[in-house]
Order: C-alpha cells, then sequence, then structure tokens
C-alpha cells in the first residue's frame, strides 16, 4: 500500500507545485484553514496560481500571504470582504476575480469531485451570476446551468486523520474541506492529530481515505480567530447568536 | 417615531414560528436572535455547517473551530449538528430550510432584490445570498425605509444588480411592514410603526402600494 504519511508541508507538497496551477483551499474564514501548506506555498514561491477558496484570508494571514506575495493570478470565491490588499490589487487590475454564490461554489466542487460536468440550480436565475450560461425550465421554474469544478491540487485541514488518510473534521472547520478533498487531482491534508489505523470510529469518518494522497501532522497551529466575539457572564440564556 | 433596529428586528422574529429552521443574515437580522418570542423555539442555521447555533462563549471560552457565517464565535446547544458546505446548501437550495431574514440594498415592488453589489464600489461578494432567497421558502427582508441620502430603497425597479428575482415576501423598515409576497399580488403596507403617517411612508417610498385599512 502507498505510503501517504509526509513528516511536513515541505515533503507532502514536493513535486505538486507547478506556475500556473489550480488549488482548492479548505476554509471558511480563518476557520479550517490548512494554515501549514499555505505557508508552504508561500515559501515555495509558486505563482500565476488559480486559487478556489470561500475567502481570501485576511491581511497577513491564510490565503492573504500569499496575495502578499503576489502568487495568485486569479481567485474563484464567494466572499472577499476581509481583505484591503485584495480589494487593491483587484481594482489595480493585477488579480482577476469570479464570484460564486456560496451554495453554487460548493455544488461545483462536490460535483467535480463526484464526475458530474454540469448541474441545474435555481440560484442566480435573473442576476448577474447567470449571464453567458444556459438557463432551462423544469416543472415551470427556471435553472442556470453551473459547471463543476477540480483543481491541480486541493489543500486540505481535518482535526483527525489515520495513515490510510481517513479524515475527521472538527465543528464548523469542515466547511468546504470534504468536498474540496474529493476534487483535487493530487489532495494533500494537514491533521493537528495523525493517528494509526483502527483509532477512528469508521462509521464517523468524515473523508474517506481514497481522496487523500498525502498527509501530515502539523508542527503547529495558530488557529486566528477572525471575529471574537463574547457574552458577559451575568447574562444566562441570552437568544442563539447573542447581541452584537 | 421611527422604530430603532432593535424594534425592526423585534417586529421580524414575530414572523419565526414554532419549530421553523431559520437563517439569520449580518446586521440588524442578527439581533432577531434576540427577540425570539416566548414559547416559540427555532432552530438557528449557519450557512457555513452548522444547525442550532447557540449563543456567544463566554470570554475565554471561544473556540476557533466554532464560528457563524459571519466569522463570529459561537457555541452549541444540545441538539445541534455539524456538516459540511455542500451539504449545508442543499438544505438551503432544497427548501428544507422555513425562514430567511435578510438586509437589503433595495427591493422592488415585485419582489426582486438588490444586496450584493454597488457598481463602480468594491466588490465584496454575494456569500450565501443568493442561494438563501432561491431556496428558503419564505423571505423577509429587515432594511431601514430609506438611504442615509433619503433616497428611497423601496422602488419601482431595483437599479442594483439583483440578488434575486422576485423572492421576497416581507419587507420591515423602521417605518412600516410590506407584504410583498414575491410580486404575486400588489405591494401592500400592512402596519405603520407607532406615530408615523400614511403620508410619511408614502412621500419615502417610490414603489406604489396598496394599504390596508388601518
Amino acid at each position: 500500500m502507498a505510503d501517504k504519511v509526509r513528516k511536513d508541508a515541505v515533503q507532502a507538497l514536493d513535486g505538486l507545485l507547478f506556475d500556473g496551477m489550480t488549488i482548492m483551499a479548505g476554509g471558511f474564514g480563518l476557520c479550517g484553514i490548512p494554515e501549514n501548506l499555505i505557508a508552504a506555498i508561500r515559501a515555495h514561491g509558486v505563482k500565476d496560481l488559480t486559487v478556489i477558496s470561500n475567502n481570501c484570508g485576511i491581511d497577513g494571514f491564510g490565503l492573504g500571504v500569499l496575495l502578499e506575495n503576489r502568487q495568485i493570478r486569479k481567485m474563484i470565491s464567494s466572499y472577499v470582504g476581509e481583505n484591503k490588499l485584495f480589494e487593491q490589487l483587484y481594482l489595480s487590475g493585477e488579480l482577476e476575480l469570479e464570484f460564486n454564490p456560496q451554495g453554487t461554489l460548493a455544488e461545483r466542487i462536490r460535483a467535480g469531485g463526484a464526475g458530474i460536468p454540469a448541474f441545474f440550480t435555481k440560484t442566480g436565475v435573473g442576476t448577474l451570476v447567470a449571464e453567458g450560461k444556459e438557463v432551462r425550465e423544469f416543472d415551470g421554474e427556471l435553472y442556470v446551468m453551473e459547471r463543476g469544478l477540480t483543481a491541480d491540487l486541493a489543500i486540505i485541514k481535518a482535526d483527525v486523520g489515520d495513515t490510510a488518510g481517513n479524515l475527521v473534521f472538527r465543528k464548523t472547520a469542515r466547511n468546504f474541506n470534504p468536498m474540496m478533498a474529493t476534487a483535487g487531482a493530487k489532495t494533500v491534508v494537514e491533521v493537528e492529530r495523525l493517528v494509526a489505523p483502527g483509532e477512528l470510529d469508521k462509521d464517523h469518518i468524515h473523508t474517506p481515505g481514497i481522496y487523500v494522497d498525502a498527509i501530515f501532522e502539523g508542527a503547529a497551529f495558530e488557529k486566528r480567530i477572525e471575529r471574537v466575539t463574547t457574552r458577559p457572564r451575568a447574562v444566562e440564556g441570552a437568544g442563539a447568536g447573542g447581541d452584537v | 417615531m421611527a422604530w430603532t433596529r432593535d424594534q425592526m428586528a423585534a417586529r421580524a422574529a414575530r414572523e419565526l414560528q414554532d419549530g421553523f429552521y431559520g437563517n439569520l443574515g449580518i446586521g440588524i437580522p442578527t439581533l432577531v436572535a434576540n427577540y425570539i418570542p416566548e414559547g416559540v423555539e427555532v432552530t438557528l442555521q449557519s450557512e457555513n455547517g452548522m444547525l442550532g447555533m447557540g449563543p456567544f462563549p463566554f470570554e475565554g471560552e471561544e473556540d476557533a473551530d466554532l464560528i457563524n457565517a459571519g466569522k463570529q464565535t459561537i457555541t452549541e446547544l444540545a441538539a445541534s449538528s455539524y456538516f459540511s458546505s455542500a451539504d449545508s446548501f442543499a438544505m438551503i437550495r432544497g427548501g428544507h430550510i422555513d425562514l430567511s431574514i435578510l438586509g437589503a440594498m433595495q427591493v422592488a415592488a415585485n419582489g426582486d432584490l438588490a444586496n450584493w453589489m454597488v457598481p463602480g464600489k468594491m466588490v465584496k461578494g454575494m456569500g450565501g445570498a443568493m442561494d438563501l432567497v432561491a431556496g428558503v421558502k419564505r423571505v423577509v427582508i429587515v432594511m431601514e425605509h430609506t438611504e442615509k441620502s433619503g433616497a428611497p430603497k423601496l422602488v419601482k425597479a431595483c437599479s442594483l444588480p439583483l440578488t434575486g428575482q422576485s423572492v421576497v415576501d416581507l419587507v420591515v423598515t423602521d417605518l412600516a411592514v410590506f407584504e410583498v409576497n414575491r410580486g404575486r399580488s400588489p405591494l401592500r403596507l400592512i402596519e405603520l410603526a407607532d406615530g408615523v403617517t400614511l403620508d410619511e411612508v408614502r412621500a419615502k417610498t417610490e414603489a406604489s402600494f396598496e394599504a390596508a385599512a388601518a
């Protein structure tokens, strides 16, 4: 059986990076991002990247560091509001941008990984998103055709993985990671804890190892929080979501 | 007196029914969670992959792996569940969410909604808004009645790029509540904020509307 275990991000990415490639990066905001792999891609310097990720990190962290180093040519995202440098590069024409509705982005990646070249959705009908795309009527409703999405490389963050590549994600850090793991020609995963086969409950594995080409335990995880929001201890049972 | 942001949120919260699965947008819609009526149990969805959003954590108990769609730290409840973004939007696009409460830049009499883009300004992206309005059973908009400039936001036709066509069911502003019904019936004013007159609302609204007998 192929050995999937690598010692670190640099070894895990060895031979997989080339200029002009397309990379999918898991995460929502800074939650569940493959921070060790992003740092290694920054250090490698590979450029002209097309990056598919819901967001583009923040200034100085997450995918923001690849922007700073001018390694990204094009972003495919649903929301990039947290990033000043992004705005600057986009407005000066240095950076291309394709916006996808978040659910369309997730489904495009899921479809890509499942060998489905296109699908129809109601999302975006009658908006800029549908421009230039086929619109078809089904049962009296209009739907727009969206294409499946794949990448040369998917970089993924999971909480725990075993040496066979089986993955378990934690809380909302799951987000785009499971679909992206299926849609990369090569999929590289960093985990907070790497365990031996048999240690994970087989009924609770989120991503089966077939999708994973390389896996390593991250040396350190900063796990920055974008918006620390708390409630005072005195108030019990404040409404869900709380006051802002 | 026009309604405050909290009063608008409280009015929108009355649209929540016991047992509903709901999704709240960023801004005033987030405040709706504070006004869920007594005896009404609602499960809140966060489109980054969670059902059963709990309150903000106590200081020192934040978890970087547990955030809402606004990237704020939150907590889980006993019945919460986590899932991927694809599962989350299958829920939304498949029509399984009962109610979505969102903000808006413009709403038209036919139910068109614009809330993601102002041409010529930096565009941040639509996030999950287009999916929510396309898939959720009922869409309630909470917004100021006019722009800061005084320009009406309830218009004959949206001049800004659309988020969705004929998707809005109800609009709550600081002045009044309107039934939009996705444009299937004429726009109708159904409630005035305390002390607000019909004449004031007419003067600040571009779209023509009927007024329910008050």
